[in-house]
């Protein structure tokens, strides 16, 4: 039966307040008029804590990922598709087919009503486009000063084809290392729009959800693929350092063949930045066999989100598990771990 | 930003590394000290090590402010928030610099001193305007480039009558620092200097004529591109090839005999000479930083807070001051990479990313 309130969700000038995380009428309310209404699928609307469903046979993997990032609004995406590809991503770095999302909020006293509720759709927009709905969730009100306008977690589960075995430990020397496009567009994207580095650029950031791209791959050479990996935080050197310990290898990369927009080039300069660390949460490292690296490579370009794939090194032995780099310049260097967070230069 | 990486261009770079090889005396060794971090930062990061013949040198010189800064002086801006309870405001390469009893600023931060990380002097004066009731310092380091935007601050700060902003000075000058290296007691074996590029912006190519001839030591005020290095390193060989030594200047796209003078005029309005300072490594130098003016003593922190001079000591083991006279490189020092990494820095150079020790670690550890 459809409750009714007395009033409707004011969303055009309404606060989170308190209430709305007190379990009461006001909290309902929120989560039928937004959440509910957005997100709209059978097992929300049943009002179960969890969600009931039935699993297909085989492996499943489950991954859950919090978001954190102020603008909550940036150019390319906001907090809301962020929160759903960057799980939905994690998810499907394991080769797997993602079925269903959980998300749970903790929204800051004094957040817009109408800010959340533009969130609430472009989440439930990414949810849609990807065919993963949200299935279940939870929301919490914290005090004035104690959030950030909004954190979101998301929780993914999806199933892992048969035949398909994808871990960050399966890199041999000799493999190819694949980037599916160019590196650090939603890092200098949130820095240009944070308010105090003013500069102007026309980058987006390249959130988007990748499983479509990983499920050609994986389809066409389900055995050739030994690592997947989506380059977030800490860019695409912390992702293939990452990859070289879990393996026990080290690699060699190729600077001039990395694609970095020309516009994320010049940001980077102006804030001392190297793109190798800057984040993205719309591109994915492949590390496959030699010899299937050309036919990968061509399946990546045909997809709109691989359109500027490149093959940018190799796996190689090393006892000291070192990433190498042949610098555009012509010379060798480490990539190494980056220490603490990316600070802007100062002089 | 074309412009940036034309300079680093791939084949530019090969025809280069030919005119060098091409040029060396192979019954020759070639011991170049490049002056600046911002010279060792790229030669670690774009390899240019590589592209030269096994006989040039390059050996890491003190150009780097967060490197030569003693750790005394580190030891004093964390008094002054404990003691004082001022408002600290610094460069955040500052911040993880070692001070005495393994401590640095940012555990003092974290243990609940109040210091703010910025990005320019002016943040540091906003920050004062908007907190009337507290005293905000500005923990001031660089070379002669960063020195000019101190002298600004400071003259704001007295047309603004603003009453609870003062300046830690600690800035250093180059040719100083220059001359204590060639006039080192033992002074370590340098056939020629690559010249700091951005400071000379500033006071120009002229300070230095004194060391060519003197010392007869070739000088290239040498750009921080890869490119420049290389090619102000082949300068230097043909200077040396020729037995000439002159100071010449690579980076004429921005640097003058004379420098800019307004900004020296600006400099010594507010700032004068220190009869001596400590730097890292080099030990006491004489005339070789600046201090508040009288004039402007009220901005002098210095002066308004009792700061007594810290003789602290370095980590046992860090070979920071022998690094940074270009005694010894990163590798001789056995802590390297076991008991300091750039997440854990045991001495200055292992901080600042245009530290030797930082570089050789992030960059080069594969040689
Ligand atoms: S490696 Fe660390 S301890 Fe050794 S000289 Fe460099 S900074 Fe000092």
């Amino acid at each position: 039966m459809a409750v009714t309130y007395t009033f409707p969700l004011n969303l055009k000038s309404a606060h989170i307040d308190l209430s709305h995380g007190g379990g009461g009428r006001a909290m309902a309310q929120l989560i039928d008029e937004l959440f509910i209404k957005h997100f709209d699928n059978d097992l929300l609307r049943q009002h179960n804590d969890q969600a009931l469903f039935r699993v297909p046979a085989g492996r499943m993997v489950i991954s859950t990922d919090g978001h954190v990032i102020s603008p909550l609004f940036f150019p390319g995406g906001d907090i809301g598709s962020l929160a759903v590809h960057g799980t939905l991503n994690d998810v499907a770095m394991s080769g797997a087919k993602p079925l269903f999302l959980a998300a749970g909020f903790i929204l800051e006293e004094g957040l817009p009503l109408a800010d959340l509720e533009k969130i609430v759709i472009s989440m439930a927009a990414a949810a849609k486009a990807a065919g993963t709905p949200i299935i279940t969730g939870d929301t919490k009100v914290v005090e004035r000063g104690k959030g950030d306008g909004v954190f979101i977690t998301t929780t993914g589960i999806g199933s892992v084809p048969d035949g398909v075995t994808i871990s960050g430990d399966r890199a041999k020397p000799g493999h190819a290392i694949i980037l599916s496009g160019s590196i650090g567009d939603h890092g200098v994207a949130i820095m240009a729009s944070r308010e105090n580095l003013q500069f102007t650029t026309s980058i987006l950031s390249d959130s988007a959800a990748l499983h479509g791209l990983v499920a050609e791959l994986v389809t066409a050479l389900p055995s050739e693929i030994h690592c997947l990996r989506d380059p977030t935080r800490g860019g695409l050197a912390t992702a293939l350092n990452e990859l070289a310990r879990q393996s026990g290898v080290g690699m060699l990369i190729d600077e001039a063949s990395i694609p970095v927009k020309a516009e994320v080039k010049a940001a980077c300069e102006i804030l001392g930045l190297d793109p190798l660390y800057v984040a993205n949460e719309g591109k994915l490292v492949c590390i496959c066999s030699a010899d299937a690296a050309e036919q990968l490579l061509a399946i990546m370009r045909a997809h709109p989100l691989g359109q500027d794939a490149a093959i940018i090194g190799s796996v190689i032995d090393d006892p000291h598990g070192f990433v190498q780099m042949t610098t555009a310049f012509g010379g060798r260097r480490i990539v190494d771990w980056p220490v603490g967070e990316q600070l802007p230069r100062i002089c | 930003m074309k412009y940036i990486s034309e300079f680093r261009q791939h084949d530019l770079a090969k025809h280069l590394a030919q005119a060098i090889a091409k040029t060396v005396d192979p019954n020759r060794h070639y011991r170049l000290m490049e002056f600046c971090g911002g010279h060792t930062h790229a030669i670690f990061r774009y390899g240019v090590q590589d592209l030269m013949p096994d006989n040039v040198e390059f050996i890491h010189g003190p150009g780097c402010p967060v490197c030569v800064l003693p750790t005394g002086r580190i030891d004093n801006a964390i008094q002054l928030v404990e003691q004082h309870d001022v408002i600290l405001c610094t460069y955040a390469d500052l911040m993880r610099v070692p001070a005495t009893g393994r401590n640095n600023l940012l555990k003092a931060k974290a243990a609940g001193a109040d210091i703010r990380m910025l990005y320019s002097t002016q943040d540091a004066l906003k920050i004062a305007r908007d907190n009337p009731q507290r005293q905000v310092v500005f923990f001031a380091i660089g070379f002669e480039t960063t020195t000019p935007p101190t002298a600004v601050a400071i003259k704001q700060a007295q047309a603004e009558g603003l009453q609870n902003f003062s300046v830690f000075c600690n800035h250093v000058l180059t040719p100083a620092a220059m001359q204590a290296i060639l006039d080192a007691p033992q002074p370590v074996a340098i056939d020629a200097f690559l010249g700091p590029s951005h400071v000379s912006t500033i006071i120009g190519s002229r300070p230095y004529e004194a060391f060519a001839d003197r010392y007869r030591k070739p000088i290239v005020i040498a750009g921080f591109e890869p490119l420049d290095v290389m090619q102000s390193a082949l300068m230097l060989i043909c200077q040396l090839n020729q037995g000439r030594h002159e100071v010449e200047n690579e980076y004429s796209r921005a640097v003058t005999r004379d420098g800019n003078q307004k900004a020296q005029a600006l400099t010594s309005e507010v700032l004068a000479l220190r009869d001596s300072f400590e730097w890292r490594g080099l030990g006491l130098i004489a005339n070789s930083a600046l201090k508040i003016r009288a004039e402007y003593a009220e901005f002098d922190a210095e002066q308004r807070f009792e700061m007594p001079a810290i003789q602290a000591s370095d980590v046992k083991g860090c070979e920071c001051p022998a690094i940074l006279r270009g005694a010894k490189k990163p590798q001789d020092c056995k802590l390297l990479g076991t008991v300091c990494t750039p997440e854990n820095p045991m001495g200055s150079c292992m901080v600042s990313s245009e530290g030797a020790c930082a570089a050789y670690w992030s960059y080069g550890r594969l040689r």
